[in-house]
């Protein structure tokens, strides 16, 4: 049935006699739902034709006054093309819903395949020039005009956007040639920008009338963004617009053109939890001045891994709180996430993690990982929360300069939540903020090993920097073990425990 | 009573010894044996201590009182350092002052910067207990943090004598003590 009804023909012969394709038509018509516009041109022109009970005269306009960019857009999209209408012969395969060789359409397709990417579904976003919006305002002004004659309002909303009428055409044709639904929600995101540099003057007028809507642009970019014209031509006054801008806009002789096709997957994010076996390895990659200082890091001996089965672009490592280079991580290790970026595989079963988790251990004896799966972006925030909030139990091997016997330690073993303070460590202080830290030990645990050493354990509150509470940093750290025992004391070693977190949730091996 | 207690086996290499490199400024403003030490760290922060040389240092002196006013309008007790660029710092040049010692024998002694740079802050302890900083002057008895500008780190220390060249110092001085008795 043909969407369009009696209150319509006004409109619709104005419009087809400015050379408007039936696509158009029908969005300013209100036309909403899909299937009118999902219809080959030529059944749309002739149905059109029909319902207007237009004379020859009609079509012979048509044919003679090149279309507007609006139809060549239409065509262009659905593969569909008229030969007749274009000046140039154009030797296009014309189908009903099947893609032409020479189509945009199908360079999309292309461009999807031959970018590596697995998905099971997609999202699609299109650009058009931000011109169109100036001419769209045209035809809408006309029709406007043309309503009101007859008495009838014509609201913004009452039009069908280009971009919508667009997506109800080309979502199933691409939905059929990649053999994936359409999804609002995914991850995978195809975006398609059209350029149509014949009328890219077409909003400078824009400019010199409401210059207050253009901003100075950034880098190269246009100052005519879509956002900016469409900010002016919601304040420029009508009678204005019409001087500056033929209604109905005259017809363009070239198409659209693709400028860009761009495919991306969004991140996806990998957890676990890792030990640290070598007191020689940074957390993150040491670099000064261009020259690396020491070999390899905890991010790139798990994530170097990641990258490559994922396919990832680049990632982002992080971990509920980190330790120095020269700490062990024993027990069940730190947790971390890893963002991958851009990541063209994205499926993997558990079985396939495992083997991934295995191969990073078998790598590497400097540092193991555990737990390892996949999370959401959500989950992320477990982690960070542990970083502040959780405890941690720590082993140090400390050094007196005094000679001590058993007994000397033995009180520290009663020390039940000590409040210490901390100014922010030397070692630290030239990039971080001066300031006083309270902090808890909760307890500790000693062993007796020489006069001169012993061990200790201790379960402290997160943040609390265990090297300054051993040696006191100065006296900057009060009170210190070398206050408590009223000697010199230094720290020869630092493990780890554990860190207190239960995320991620730990997997039976 | 200068230094710390030494280890009972083979040395430990202390905390200050393993992070940090010692600079020394000798006679400071032309003062004979008024000596300081500087102690800075890989991270370029600077620590101003007093030389074991310094006269505060010798046996039999007591500290009466210590004080950060250095002048009508500076105290270095005011310093106020906020945010991770440490804005709000008071500056100092190389023979700024940071404190002046007052012992019971009448002495004053002016305790100078040494380096340029901003003041992070002036240790407290030893006006409470001024006797730490005769006990461990090389630790808890500091007087003062300095952070040079990033551009300055390695500058700053070229006007400083090497823990060597302080050594050999030491021993020319008391060479030229022997030879003039």
């Amino acid at each position: 049935m043909f969407p369009l009804t009696e209150e319509n023909k006004h409109v619709a012969q104005l419009l087809l006699n400015t050379g408007t394709c039936p696509r158009c038509i029908f969005r300013f018509c209100g036309v909403d739902f899909h299937v009118p516009y999902r219809l080959p041109y030529k059944e749309l022109l002739h149905g059109l034709q029909k319902f207007l009970e237009t004379e020859k005269d009609g079509l012979i306009l048509e044919v003679l006054n090149p279309p507007p960019k609006k139809i060549r857009l239409q065509e262009l999209e659905d593969g569909i093309d008229n030969p007749s209408q274009n000046g140039e012969a154009r030797s296009s395969v014309i189908e009903d819903g099947s893609v032409a060789s020479k189509n945009s359409n199908l360079n999309v397709c292309q461009k999807v395949e031959t970018s590596g990417f697995e998905f099971t579904n997609l999202v699609f976003s299109v650009s058009f020039p931000a011109q169109i919006s100036v001419r769209e305002h045209a035809a809408w002004l006309l029709v406007k005009q043309e309503m009101g004659k007859q008495s009838m309002s014509l609201g913004r909303n009452y039009v069908v956007q280009l971009k919508e009428a667009y997506k109800w055409i080309t979502h199933p044709l691409f939905s059929e040639e990649l053999g994936v639904p359409i999804d609002g929600k995914s991850l995978f995101e195809v975006s398609v920008v059209f350029a149509h540099p014949e009328t890219v003057e077409d909003c400078h007028f824009l400019g010199t009338i409401c210059p207050d809507c253009f901003k100075p642009a950034k880098n190269k970019q246009s100052v005519f963004t879509r956002m900016a014209v469409m900010k002016a031509l919601n304040k420029i006054k009508e009678e204005d617009f019409c001087k500056q801008f033929p209604c109905p806009p005259n017809s363009p002789k070239a198409v659209c053109t693709v400028l860009e096709i761009e495919c991306a997957h969004g991140a996806v994010f990998v957890a676990g939890r890792y030990n640290k076996y070598s007191r020689n390895l940074p957390q993150t990659p040491w670099i000064i001045d261009g020259e690396r200082k020491l070999e390899s890091s905890v991010e790139e001996l798990i994530s170097d891994h990641l990258l490559t089965v994922f396919k990832a672009e680049s990632f982002n490592f992080s971990s509920s709180g980190r330790e120095d280079v020269d700490v062990r991580t024993l027990g069940n290790g730190r947790p971390f996430a890893i963002e991958l970026v851009n990541p063209h595989r994205v499926h993997f079963t558990s079985e396939e993690i495992k083997e991934l988790q295995q191969k990073i251990n078998k790598s590497s004896d400097k540092i193991q990982v555990r737990d390892l799966q996949l999370v959401t972006r959500e989950a992320i925030g477990h982690m960070k929360e542990g970083e502040e909030e959780k405890t941690k139990t720590y082993s140090a091997l400390i050094w007196t300069n005094k000679a001590i016997q058993k007994e000397d330690i033995e009180f520290l073993n009663g020390v039940k939540d000590l409040k210490i303070d901390q100014k922010t460590p030397l070692r630290v202080l030239h990039r971080r903020p001066l300031a006083v830290r309270s902090r808890v030990i909760h307890s500790m645990e000693t062993h007796y090993v020489d006069e001169h050493h012993f061990r200790l354990y201790l379960k402290t509150q997160a943040g609390t920097y265990i090297k300054e509470f051993v040696h006191g940093d100065f006296g900057r750290t009060n009170p210190n073990i070398g206050s408590l025992m009223n000697l010199t004391a230094d720290i020869l070693e630092l493990d780890v425990e554990s860190v207190d977190v239960d995320w991620p949730p730990s997997l039976d091996d | 009573m200068a230094t710390e207690p030494v280890p009972a086996e083979p040395a430990v290499p202390s905390l200050v010894d393993r992070y940090f490199t010692r600079w020394y400024k000798a006679d400071l403003k032309g003062k004979p044996c008024e000596d300081h030490c500087i102690l800075q760290h890989s991270n370029r922060i600077c620590v101003i201590t007093l030389a074991e040389s310094h006269p505060v240092l010798k046996s039999g002196k007591t500290i009466k009182s210590i004080s950060y006013q250095i002048s009508t309008n500076c105290s270095r007790l005011q310093n106020k350092v906020s945010g991770k660029f440490k804005r709000g710092a008071q500056f100092l040049t190389e023979l700024a002052p940071l404190c002046k010692i007052y012992c019971s024998d009448g002495e004053e002694y002016t305790i100078s910067s040494c380096v340029r740079g901003r003041l992070m802050e002036v240790n407290e302890n030893i006006l409470h207990k001024p006797s730490i900083l005769q006990e461990k002057p090389s630790t808890e008895g500091y007087i003062a943090v300095v952070l040079p500008k990033f551009e300055e780190s390695k500058s700053i220390t070229e006007g400083l004598l090497t823990q060597k060249q302080y050594e050999e110092l030491m021993e020319k001085r008391s060479n030229g003590t022997a030879s003039t008795s």
